[in-house]
């Protein structure tokens, strides 16, 4: 069995292609096909990331040479703990977004035009983050970063409102800029090493001069805060993430910066010394807890303040790399598990809370818990733990990162402390306005909408109560107001939504899901902090990966 | 470094300059612009990483030598990917420029009303 195990590797990112590429010769024709291939693959996908996360537990670090190449020549596939570990995570969360998304679908009737493409582009999504952990070869890295950003690009303008563009330019230009500086730093990486394949790199870096080394790893590293969002490179994320529809949004702010953060522990670990950019990751994560939390506490919008509360719990996972230890980045591996469950979770719950209330914005909410308990109990969950109240795995994760931070001892990692618990407190009080004006507070009169209200888009400012379910929506009106508030709620397809006090089963039942998901992080905390702590060693260490790469040795 | 190197090391530098600055003005159009010039840039400096860039990267060349085919791969695999989200940035552009015939880079509207928001004391 355990000879067998590494044919599993290329799985997570072939079979979401191959997927991808089935739903668009099938065409719209079978919308029902499209979600049943969608969900099995991601099923699939899931189980597979189950075993390797096991296998490569037991066994160390999985190798595939594509195409029967041996390492240097040919491009290596590699899971090893921390690979095996965000692909599982990425891929239930995939999972419990697209049957989210196919209730929210359905519950739209919107099945033909949008979701023809969404299929499809959501798999191609999914193969490119998981060709990003699982990539042995830099130059690989950027082609699942290219591959999983192309397919964000046409969700995040799906059904093409103007408000979605607007964003959508902002993203695009952003991340093609971000891109830019990856593919210049590979080419120096290449130039000055003569090789991008990481186990060859982490032997051959060492020999090239520091001043130069610390060139690539900071070129490396801004190309990748950009896609993580760490502060002072993170003021694209709240303007471009909230006009998505609800799961794609989810999908993006669990996952996408994940992967920015995956890519600089990769870089810090196995191929540069962290300890030299060491200080400059403690003062970004500090800026970036700060900075970013403080913006979610003016927000008023939920949307927009979960965007902010994002930006800001990088600055954890930052943290806990720039500790170098096995302590921090055990903690950094840990959160970023939970954080992407939990953050997920709250955009799909605001997705819903968007149905009820007819609104994303506190100001235009009121009384929900009362007018809604299950949506309270789905918020209330996520959001304790996302602010890191005892015992959930937010807190278990928090604790871990200071007592990091406590056992490192310099003067900078005791200041990190105050400033993670600090960005904790103040993350309670965001994420206690929300409950405070959205579901406690007895709302006042007409504010919260009536069910079978249609909530405008930006297009249709004062027409149509009844065209809701129009025939076709004019994309590109000429009487649309882009300075009206962004983000309004809207359909995949980007029509109106009516409001309802009903969910479809399916959207409650994943979001439920993905809250028991960011539960069972508590619950089996200790196996995964064993698990962790085993993933920081083996990243520390090195060899593991080096010498499955190489068997025989590097040249 | 040869000549065909130094051409190449002030292309990239005058693509670099003239990539980032069309980056930054407001006018989207131009942004794309930018964009494009900067992934042609990137890709020339892929190129820039081999000496004997000139030659072919094929074997049995008359000299028998021949240039490092991994940078040419490298960097065809880039220009693929940077036409392709190119076109789809150009597409934006126009849906932009189609919705109020203006293209220009608007100002964060929430940030603003946020910022109004703490000119009169409000309640909150």
């Amino acid at each position: 069995m355990e000879s067998l195990l590494h044919y599993l590797v290329p799985l997570p990112v072939v079979l979401p292609l191959f997927a991808a590429g089935l739903e668009f010769a099938l065409g719209i024709r079978a919308p029902r096909l499209h979600k049943i291939i969608s969900v099995t693959t991601l099923t699939v996908v899931l189980a597979i990331g189950l075993v390797l996360l096991f296998g490569s537990d037991a066994h160390g670090p999985q190798v595939v040479h594509v195409g029967g190449w041996e390492a240097p020549i040919g491009i290596a596939l590699v899971a090893d703990r921390l690979s095996a570990l965000m692909v599982t995570v990425s891929a239930a969360i995939t999972l419990g977004v697209l049957v989210y998304s196919i209730g929210q679908g359905m519950a739209d009737r919107d099945e033909v035009t949008p979701l023809a493409v969404y299929h499809p582009t959501y798999l191609i999504l999914v193969a490119g983050v998981s060709n990003a952990f699982l990539a042995g070869d830099l130059f690989n890295v950027y082609v699942g970063f290219e591959i999983l950003l192309t397919a964000s690009y046409v969700l995040l303008t799906l059904g093409g409102t103007q408000a979605r563009i607007r964003a959508g330019a902002t993203y695009v230009v952003v991340s093609l800029l971000s891109s830019v500086v990856f593919l210049i730093a590979i080419g120096l990486v290449y130039a000055a090493t003569g090789t991008v394949n990481m186990a060859q790199l982490a032997v051959r870096l060492p020999g090239v001069p520091e001043d130069l080394r610390l060139v690539l790893q900071v070129m490396l590293l801004v190309a990748f805060a950009i896609k993580a969002a760490v502060f002072p490179l993170s003021a694209w994320l709240p303007d471009s993430y909230p006009t998505a529809p609800a799961p794609v949004t989810a999908v993006f702010a669990g996952l996408l910066t994940k992967v920015g953060v995956y890519a600089i522990i990769r870089t810090q670990t196995l191929l540069f010394d962290g300890e030299a950019v060491a200080d400059l990751l403690m003062w970004a994560a500090l800026a970036t807890m700060l900075i970013g939390i403080l913006g979610a506490v003016a927000q008023t919008d939920i949307k927009r303040l979960l965007s902010f509360t994002l930006v800001s719990h990088i600055g954890y996972m930052v943290f806990g790399v720039a500790l170098t230890s096995v302590q921090g980045l055990s903690g950094a591996v840990f959160y970023v598990a939970h954080h992407i469950t939990v953050q997920t979770t709250l955009f799909l719950v605001t997705g819903l809370i968007e149905r009820r209330g007819g609104s994303a914005s506190m100001d235009d909410l009121g009384g929900l818990a009362k007018l809604s308990p299950l949506l309270a109990i789905l918020f209330f969950v996520p959001a304790m733990n996302l602010a890191g109240i005892p015992p959930m795995s937010g807190f278990l994760g928090k604790l871990g990162l200071m007592q990091a931070g406590v056992q490192a001892g310099t003067p900078l990692a005791y200041l990190l402390v105050a400033g993670s618990v600090l960005t904790s407190l103040l993350t309670l009080y965001a994420i206690a306005r929300v409950w405070n004006y959205a579901f406690w507070r007895a709302p006042s009169e007409g504010m919260v909408a009536e069910p079978g209200t249609v909530l405008e888009t930006s297009e249709e400012d004062d027409d149509s109560a009844t065209s809701a379910y129009g025939p076709e929506e004019e994309a590109i009106g000429p009487s649309s107001r882009v300075d009206t508030v962004v983000g309004r709620t809207a359909t995949l397809g980007g029509r109106t939504v009516v409001t309802t006090t009903t969910f479809p089963a399916t959207m409650i039942g994943a979001t439920a899901g993905l809250v028991a998901m960011g539960l069972a992080f508590t619950v089996l905390a200790g196996p995964l902090i064993g698990y962790s702590q085993r993933t920081a060693e083996e990243l520390l260490d090195r060899s593991p990966y080096v010498e499955a790469v190489f068997p025989e040795g590097v040249a | 470094m040869n000549t065909p190197g130094l051409i190449l090391v002030v292309c990239v530098a005058v693509l670099y300059s003239s990539g980032f600055y069309l980056l930054l003005q407001r006018s989207l159009m131009r942004v794309v612009f930018g964009i494009l010039i900067l992934g042609h840039a990137a890709n020339l400096s892929l190129l820039l990483t081999d000496e004997a860039i000139t030659l072919p990267p094929l074997l049995g060349g008359p000299s028998g030598e021949m240039s490092d085919p991994l940078p040419h791969a490298m960097a065809l695999t880039a220009i693929v990917i940077t036409f392709g989200v190119t076109t789809f940035l150009l597409a934006l552009a126009y849906r932009v420029w189609l919705g109020d015939e203006n293209d220009e880079v608007p100002d964060d509207v929430e940030d603003r009303r946020i910022s109004r928001l703490t000119e009169p004391e409000d309640s909150s």
